[in-house]
């Protein structure tokens, strides 16, 4: 197994005592339970660093929404009202739980538990930076593709079981919407997985370098269109604005949730703001160099060769640098997909199923041939190196 | 090379209990202390003001079943390319890669040709009624 979190510690002398004395003292194999309890934990760090992610984002968001429209904003809770966030979640679990009589129970009370658990399978391959991925899978971006579906099962079975007339078109809109715009996102991935030759993060991220032009996005001029076409169905696909007609609150009320109140709304909302994170980490793996930093800082070995650092310390200084880089990118488009809201009007439905089928799925296929046709006539080079080396051959001539 | 570890799939599985537990825990934790009084009035369903007349399972339109059929081909179009994409550079790198460009382009072609057909039919057209309407008038108009 390599490149998960547990290989990362593993590296370290302190875990290998660790598995050894309890081997010993238990009698079988430790790896497996020392590798779960490691496991166990950075699941526990992850989760609880994007819940409250998620909860900064909608503090994030009404703070630049007020920005934009030259008000304040929250600023009577904690300094700037920061804590915003904690008070609407107190307020939230306080909240009285109603459950529609003439609703079918059972998927009301399911459909917030499969946003969540679609959500948050999600996480386990967002690459933070090369050791601090929980896991990277071999199958990484497919996986995350189709666990990312799930939202959308949640979202259609929140409207649908609440047998409200609103709930019902915003659970309908909702479905359509989300399974639209995963065939261009879907496509535009494929065509980032043909430039990288890997469904795996690491390899994904692994063919890309830490300077802007060793991105993917700038790998051809398709990669470069695909980028946008990604972020826009990602922003469809996590019913943001211009594409939030599944809870469109001046046409349905509230959309899809407009029978959930207190906390199970409150999930929803949780779901939403985590998946927006994790389309932007995404966006950032394929198509801005991921976690890659520049002059491969990343790996240590400089700091170990000029500063004759620990290894050890080096490379977690190398992983430190790498989360920022990769944090710093993702919340640049996030910050990027709250300025949209704010911006732009909300799209009609008609405009919406015609700009996915007419517009952004015909440009993902184009995408996609091109980058295959890219990658065979050019042997993978990226357009950057392409003209790098014919000016030096050109120069070399003279 | 390398045996079966299914070590990996480990965070997967916290992951997804971790989500119930969290989504669980605080509704559990929740309720024992929000109050707890529903009335008659309090479970219907929503609706502005009005009283609700009649279910909202009914009859839907049918513009959304005909966007999940064409969905249900392009994405096991896509869940076919994943494969094919994912060795296209080492293929390339051996000097397979006109193969699989010319498999992949006849694939691709196929399938834009059922869009392409979509497309005329009108079945990409969220108003179709109104667009065939315009058409019968201008017909009839010569």
């Amino acid at each position: 197994m390599n490149s998960t979190i547990f290989s990362y510690f593993s590296q370290s002398k302190e875990l290998s005592t660790i598995i050894s004395g309890l081997s010993k003292s238990l009698g079988f194999d430790a790896t497996s339970l020392v590798a779960f309890i490691v496991f166990a934990i950075a699941c526990l760090v992850v989760v609880g660093a994007l819940a409250t992610i998620g909860g900064l984002g909608t503090y994030a968001e009404r703070k630049i929404s007020a920005d934009l429209q030259a008000r304040q904003g929250p600023n009577r809770v904690g300094p700037y009202g920061i804590l915003q966030f904690l008070a609407d979640g107190v307020k939230m679990i306080l909240k009285e739980d109603i459950i529609p009589a003439n609703a079918d129970r059972f998927t009301f009370i399911l459909a917030p538990f499969l946003c969540m658990i679609g959500v948050f399978a999600t996480l386990a391959v967002v690459p933070f930076s090369s050791g601090f991925t929980l896991t990277d899978l071999n199958v990484g971006i497919f996986y995350l593709v189709g666990m990312a579906s799930l939202v959308g099962v949640g979202v259609f079975l929140g409207g649908y079981s609440s047998n409200s007339k609103w709930s019902m078109l915003g659970g309908m809109r909702g479905a359509s919407q989300i399974i639209s715009y995963e065939i261009p996102a879907t496509i535009t991935i494929i065509s980032i997985v043909l430039l990288a030759g890997g469904l795996s993060m690491g390899t994904l991220i692994g063919g890309q370098g830490g300077m802007p032009q060793e991105w993917y996005m700038f790998h051809n001029p398709f990669a470069f269109i695909g980028f946008f076409v990604y972020f826009i169905s990602a922003l469809a696909e996590t019913n943001r604005a211009p594409f939030d007609l599944p809870e469109a609150e001046s046409e349905l009320v509230s959309g899809y949730h407009t029978e959930y109140s207190g906390m199970r709304f409150g999930l929803f909302a949780l779901a939403e703001y985590i998946e927006v994170f994790v389309v932007c980490g995404v966006a950032t793996a394929l198509f801005l160099g991921g976690y890659k930093v520049p002059f491969e800082l990343g790996t240590g070995a400089i700091l170990v060769e000029k500063l004759g650092l620990d290894i050890m310390l080096a490379k977690n200084i190398g992983q430190v640098l790498e989360l920022g880089s990769f944090f710093t990118k993702t919340f640049a488009l996030y910050y990027v997909v709250i300025w949209v809201r704010w911006t732009l009007p909300r799209l009609r439905v008609d405009q919406l199923m015609t700009l996915c089928w007419k517009y952004l799925t015909p440009i993902a296929i184009f995408n996609l041939l091109g980058c295959a046709v890219w990658m065979y006539a050019f042997n993978g080079k990226s357009i950057y190196s392409l003209i790098f080396e014919t000016a030096s051959t050109v120069a070399g001539h003279h | 090379m390398s045996t079966l570890n299914l070590d990996v799939y480990m965070p997967v599985v916290i992951l997804i209990v971790l989500a119930t537990l969290v989504a669980g825990g605080s509704l559990l934790v929740g309720g024992l202390i929000r109050p707890h009084n529903p009335t008659k009035l309090k479970e219907t369903a929503y609706e502005c003001g009005e009283e609700p007349i009649g279910t909202a399972w009914a009859n839907f339109n049918v513009r959304f079943y005909v966007i999940a059929l064409i969905f249900i081909i392009f994405d096991v179009e896509s869940s076919l390319m994943f494969p094919v994409a994912a060795v296209f550079k080492r293929f390339n790198e051996i000097g397979l890669g006109g193969t699989l460009l010319m498999s992949v382009l006849t694939f691709v072609l196929v399938l834009v040709a059922g869009l392409v057909y979509c497309w005329k039919k009108g079945d990409l057209d969220w108003v179709k009624s109104f667009h065939a309407t315009k058409v019968n008038i201008a017909a009839k108009e010569k």
